[in-house]
């Protein structure tokens, strides 16, 4: 074997190898999109729609009471009150419910709050519908406001047989900062 | 041609700074890989041993909770990324792959070349995080912390492991491509060493799974510097898509940092034992196994980061599953000892002891990958224990084994065989004077990562330092053995320095001559 032949077909281990190398680096930053479309189908982080849903339940399941709890959590930067009116709902599956949550600016400015949902188990989270969300946009808080938000839910009558209880979490972030960086 | 009877050989053939620092030779690489490499294990040693100094007694006496994140986490970036990655791979590696294949280099020299150079820049960058701010992450870098709140040089740090990822990605292709266009005539795949076996499957997951983490970790910047909301949860984004992504990367790199390692045991065990390796395909074909089944368990180290229950048990199952290619190379090496005529050189007793104490290691990480026992057990000292009973006295005492193996073909004159097996014996109580009882503690539910410790660990925690002081300090004595070959003062050392030895490297001189293997050997 030549020495010629034999660096020619090293060169070609090469380019076989460094494609394999920039392919993974390809596949782990369409990882990013790519794991939101995959919790978006599967609910694998509990993530809930970020649009209301416009369809409302096909029917009403009488016979069975599904738990519904809430949990709210206050994220980083926001030193106001953040609960809900109520803790637990007990709610038959398409039955409409409305809960109001509340939010409070003690600071002496205002500010803008974004709240994050999350469904325990993430299983649950797809079937979990909401038609009004205090979520699904930005709240803004004068200062010193105290502010009822309210979120209506149904959840999906085709909700799996054996979940008979489901978390629904908010966590409020204060993005003024952002919001404020990015409409400069 | 060098004329050998000359005394010519790769160390002295040309001198002057830049005929080190920009030689192709893949020997000269290999060797001040080495000596880069245990320049960062000092300093990273040092580290833990301030730890260790404040873990002492319980409350604050040295340094600060502060001060020792920064120390945890220096700790662990600079033994993985830049000691244990590089360590076997590229140093040992670098030396004994051509030399084992009876090839005159690697596939691609320059490409060899720019890896270490590389390897300096990340290194670079992590002495600018020393005289800087510091790093205060954790080796794992976990967002939302890394990301938001860190007042630390975490984009430093993150350019850093960038550079030090290419490094390995360009070593990896190195050898793959060594590996597969420059075997000799008739030395088919199943007579490939142990060894290179061991390289092969790691450079597998160097190629594919160290660009997942360069683009994590430039992820991590791009959200520092430009505040956009990949895995901070205000901004629509997910701090677990961060997890999922580093060890995506994180778990391969386990088996990175190991199965070269096994890979020399495998070498040692036959050599010593004076007899074939037992079961040499299944060792082989075990080591690709585990690189393959390396890239479906990173689930495990997330059993509390909120994954549905269902993914727990599927990762745990598959976990699970990589205890059977390692349990096949542990009795491949007890079945070749069996009526072998064992000689108890330093390499060998460095790699008997690698088979019991990699051995403990593996069995705590069956402990860790069922489901009850790893809730419990998360984040406290019987995880710090158990990755190091793999990593330090597995990988590491198997860079003490090879490198008492290969010092006389690197250097020319045999390790100094008393101070080597003083090495082992100091080593070896210390190490396990360190690490055993941290099992205890985890399970008593002492929390990883803290400067401070209820006071019902203080007992523990003073042996354990008392350890970590012992295993550190026995670390000078490698140094010593080192510097001696170093500086020739020892036993001229024969072509084939240990009888029973038969890779290819020890057809040719000790030292190594600069021109080896022109012509490639025939292999029967």
């Amino acid at each position: 074997m030549s020495e010629q032949n034999l660096q020619q077909r090293n060169q070609r281990t090469l380019r076989k190898l460094l494609i394999w190398a920039v392919a993974m680096f390809g596949f782990a930053f369409a990882m990013v999109p790519f794991y939101d479309v995959i919790c978006d189908i599967t609910g694998l982080n509990g993530k809930t729609s970020t649009t209301a849903s416009t369809e409302g339940p096909s029917q009403v399941v009488e016979d069975r009471t599904v738990t519904v709890e809430f949990i709210t959590q206050r994220g980083e930067g926001v030193n106001g009150d953040f609960t809900s009116a109520t803790r637990r709902v007990e709610v038959h599956p398409g039955e409409i419910t409305l809960v109001n949550f509340f939010a409070s600016n003690p600071k002496s400015s205002d500010i803008i709050t974004q709240s994050i949902p999350s469904v325990s188990p993430g299983e649950a989270a797809r079937y979990l519908h909401k038609t009004q969300c205090f979520c699904f946009d930005q709240q803004s808080l004068a200062a010193g406001e105290r502010k009822e938000m309210p979120m209506i839910f149904y959840l999906d009558p085709e909700l799996p047989r054996h979940r008979n209880t489901l978390t629904l979490s908010y966590t409020i972030f204060d993005v003024t900062d952002r919001v404020a960086a990015t409409n400069k | 041609m060098y004329d050998q009877s000359q005394g010519v050989n790769y160390l002295n053939c040309s001198r002057g700074f830049w005929s080190w620092f920009g030689t192709l030779d893949h020997k000269r690489l290999g060797l001040m890989y080495m000596w880069s490499v245990m320049g960062a294990m000092l300093i990273g040693g040092v580290f833990a041993m301030v730890m260790r100094l404040e873990l002492f007694a319980p409350g604050q006496q040295f340094v600060d909770a502060e001060a020792f994140n920064q120390l945890f986490t220096l700790h662990g970036a600079i033994m993985v990324f830049l000691v244990i990655i590089p360590g076997v791979p590229a140093a040992l590696g670098n030396f004994a792959l051509p030399l084992m294949l009876g090839a005159k280099d690697v596939a691609f020299p320059k490409l060899n070349r720019l890896s270490y150079h590389l390897w300096v820049v990340g290194a670079l960058f992590f002495v600018g995080v020393l005289l800087t701010t510091g790093l205060d992450t954790g080796w794992t870098f976990y967002a939302p912390y890394s990301t938001l709140h860190s007042q630390t040089a975490v984009v430093w740090a993150t350019f850093g492991a960038f550079f030090l990822g290419f490094s390995s990605i360009f070593t990896g292709i190195n050898f793959i491509a060594t590996i597969h266009k420059m075997r000799p005539p008739g030395m088919t795949w199943f007579k490939l060493p142990l060894f290179c076996w061991g390289l092969y499957a790691t450079a597998i997951m160097q190629i594919l799974a160290t660009p997942v983490l360069g683009i994590t970790l430039l992820l991590v910047g791009v959200e520092r510097m430009l505040g956009v909301g990949i895995f901070n949860p205000a901004l629509g984004g997910d701090p677990v898509l961060f997890q999922h992504l580093f060890w995506f990367y994180s778990h391969p790199a386990v088996y990175i940092m190991v199965l070269p390692p096994l890979g020399i045991i495998s070498e040692l065990i036959a050599t010593y034992s004076r007899k074939h390796i037992f079961g040499y395909r299944f060792i082989a074909m075990s080591s690709v196994a585990i690189a393959l089944v390396g890239f479906i368990v990173w689930g495990h180290h997330m059993f509390v980061s909120g994954q549905s229950a269902l993914t727990s048990i599927v990762f745990s199952a598959i976990t699970f599953f990589v205890a059977i290619p390692s349990a096949i190379k542990v009795f491949n090496w007890v079945a070749t000892l069996y009526k072998g005529s064992i000689v108890m050189k330093a390499p060998m007793i460095y790699a008997l002891s690698v088979i019991w104490l990699f051995g403990i290691g593996g069995m705590t990480g069956l402990w860790l990958t069922t489901l009850q026992q790893d809730i419990h057990l998360h984040d406290t000292y019987f995880v710090v224990a158990h990755f190091h009973y793999v990593l330090v006295s597995g990988a590491v005492f198997s860079m003490f084994a090879a490198a008492y193996y290969w010092l006389p073909k690197w250097s020319g004159v045999m390790p100094n065989k008393l101070l080597g097996e003083l090495h082992f014996w100091s080593s070896l109580i210390s190490v396990n004077l360190l690490f055993f009882p941290m099992h205890f503690v985890g399970l008593a539910g002492m929390p990883r990562r803290y400067a401070d410790y209820a006071l019902q660990f203080a007992d523990y925690n003073f042996w354990i330092s008392i350890g970590g002081f012992w295993f550190g300090l026995s670390q000078l004595l490698f140094l010593a053995v080192c510097v001696l070959c170093a500086m020739k003062k020892g036993e001229k050392a024969p072509a084939r320095s240990w009888e029973g030895a038969e890779g290819l490297e020890w057809e040719v001189p000790s030292p190594a001559p600069f021109h080896t293997y022109d012509t490639p050997p025939v292999v029967k």
